[in-house]
């Protein structure tokens, strides 16, 4: 196990990278979500403005 | 679309001797971007060991930043002025192809700012310490490489016109595009200097530029179209 | 026939139902893919002859890559389509593309520095693909840069289309032009695996983690399209019933 945390050596740098990844990939999927949750709350608003008016 | 009763030669002539009066009458801003250029290019050796050798290797890559710099600087006074004030929205509903216009105010910009460049070039080039048999090579290389500047160039003031602070927006957008003029050109600089045969990068040079004349007037015609919407 | 499926999948409402529905078929795969990729790449294989255990970067670096230049491509077409045929559903996926996109040529940027680090000694080079990624992570910015520096949604769309189209045919030129002026260089050119030569132990975990990476990305992309089209269609009458 330790071994495969060494990284032969190398952990420096694999390990930054991979995290960097993880983080990245983790924060797409956030974003993506929070932009679609705010386009729908928008919608819904825009459309009881609508019901609203009429 | 009115029909035109000018043909296409006379209104894009027309369009171009308007423009350079312009520009001429405002000396001081047509003048800023070569004086900008002849600042740039001589901060470098003033931040370097006063050694010519090493002035030498440095002057190509600063010929041409400081020409991409003053090509930049140089946009606004292509596009702002004219959208602002409605000449563009005339321009592009008079009939005579827009595309056509669009070019001949490229070449204006190109004839404030590239052709002072090439014409430069001799005292550089002699300043620099290189030799005279150089001057052929470089000054081929700076007609190549701005005019594709000024083509890049205009695609992004066009694409930027409406905007209010789009200064650094423009050296953004233009950068990336122009960085294959800046490596063959600087490539093709440093060539010609050393005595060295230059073809390969004249040649892709060459080939930017055509690629940039080819691509420009839709570009350009498109972006102006849709800031004027 | 392609005419009428073409059709339909531009259809906003269609395009709206569809994409919620496919969202999971791409996401779980991606999971599995890029886990199974992982346990290859990390565990299975072995260390690399000449570069040992730090050859495995290559694991979220290739596909950092190739996502940021597939994604650029996407944005471009996708934009072209948007702006030849004024198709909502094109404008929204052009739309969608740039954070992603931009994100990860940042993360192929960092780990390619990180592994030249190792490698050549110093955190940057001016490796060819590294200097054009640099490049095309300022064309994804100057893309968001002009976007957001448009009110109307629709100008913007307009404008950036225009700009991803210049951009697109400039990038293979770019990276042409980068390759060239590096030769000239000859520097030490590490990230060169030789692909074809690689052998299937080390190969197969890269292609399941490309493969993985593409499939995730659709599934963004699936998610931030939807928003963008409701943007974009504001209040039609699809949408009450989309959001129900």
């Amino acid at each position: 196990m330790l071994k495969f945390l060494q990284m032969g050596g190398y952990a420096a740098y694999v390990w930054p990278c991979y995290a960097l990844t993880a983080v990245v990939v983790a924060l797409n999927i956030r974003w993506a979500r929070a932009s679609l949750r705010s386009a729908q709350r928008d919608a819904r608003r825009r459309l009881a403005g609508l019901k609203a008016d009429t | 679309m009115t029909t035109p009763r000018v043909g296409f030669t006379r209104a894009a002539a027309t369009l171009m001797a308007r423009d350079l009066r312009l520009a001429l009458r405002r000396a001081g801003d047509t003048l800023q971007p070569l004086a900008f250029f002849v600042v740039v290019t001589t901060l470098f050796p003033l931040a370097l060991d006063p050694q010519l050798s090493l002035l030498r290797d440095i002057a190509p890559a600063a010929l041409w930043v400081g020409a991409l710099l003053s090509s930049l600087l140089a946009l606004d006074l292509l596009f702002r002025e004219d959208a602002q004030d409605g000449a563009l929205e005339q321009l592009a509903l008079c009939g005579v192809p827009f595309q056509g216009l669009l070019l001949a105010k490229t070449a204006v910009h190109w004839l404030l700012t590239g052709l002072p460049l090439v014409l430069i070039a001799p005292l550089a080039v002699s300043t620099l310490g290189a030799p005279y048999a150089a001057l052929p090579g470089i000054l081929s290389a700076l007609l190549l490489g701005t005019l594709a500047l000024s083509l890049i160039g205009a695609i992004g003031a066009g694409l930027t016109m409406g905007l209010k602070r789009h200064g650094s927006l423009l050296a953004l957008l233009v950068l990336p595009l122009a960085a294959p003029v800046l490596i063959f050109g600087a490539r093709a600089t440093a060539l010609a200097i050393e005595g060295q045969p230059l073809a390969a990068p004249l040649y892709l040079l060459g080939a930017f530029a055509v690629l940039a004349a080819t691509l420009a007037p839709w570009a350009l015609a498109a972006a102006v179209r849709i800031g004027l919407e | 026939m392609t005419w009428v499926w073409f059709h339909r999948f531009g259809s906003p409402p269609h395009f709206y139902r569809l994409a919620s529905r496919l969202t999971p078929w791409f996401a779980w795969p991606a999971g599995l893919l890029c886990l199974a990729g992982l346990i290859g790449g990390l565990v299975l294989a072995p260390p690399d002859y000449q570069q040992g255990d730090g050859f495995r970067i290559i694991y979220v670096h290739a596909p950092a890559a190739w996502l940021s230049l597939m994604v650029y491509v996407v944005m471009a077409v996708s934009a072209a389509i948007g702006l030849i045929w004024r198709m909502p559903v094109a404008q929204a996926v052009a739309a969608s593309c740039a954070a992603i996109g931009a994100s990860f040529t940042l993360v192929a940027l960092v780990t390619g520095s990180l592994w030249g680090r190792r490698m050549w000694g110093t955190y940057w080079e001016w490796d060819p693909r590294l200097t054009s990624e640099l490049l095309l992570l300022f064309l994804y910015l100057g893309y968001m840069g002009l976007r957001n520096a448009i009110d109307d949604l629709g100008r913007a769309d307009r404008a950036s289309a225009v700009l991803a189209i210049v951009g697109v045919v400039n990038v293979p030129i770019i990276h042409y032009s980068v390759v060239w002026w590096n030769s000239l260089h000859q520097a030490p050119s590490v990230m060169k695996f030789g692909r074809p030569s690689m052998p299937p132990s080390m190969l197969i975990p890269l292609l399941l983690m490309l493969a993985g990476f593409t499939a995730y990305f659709v599934a963004l992309l699936l998610i931030r399209a939807r928003g963008e089209l409701l943007r974009r269609e504001r209040t039609a009458r699809w949408i009450a019933d989309a959001l129900c």
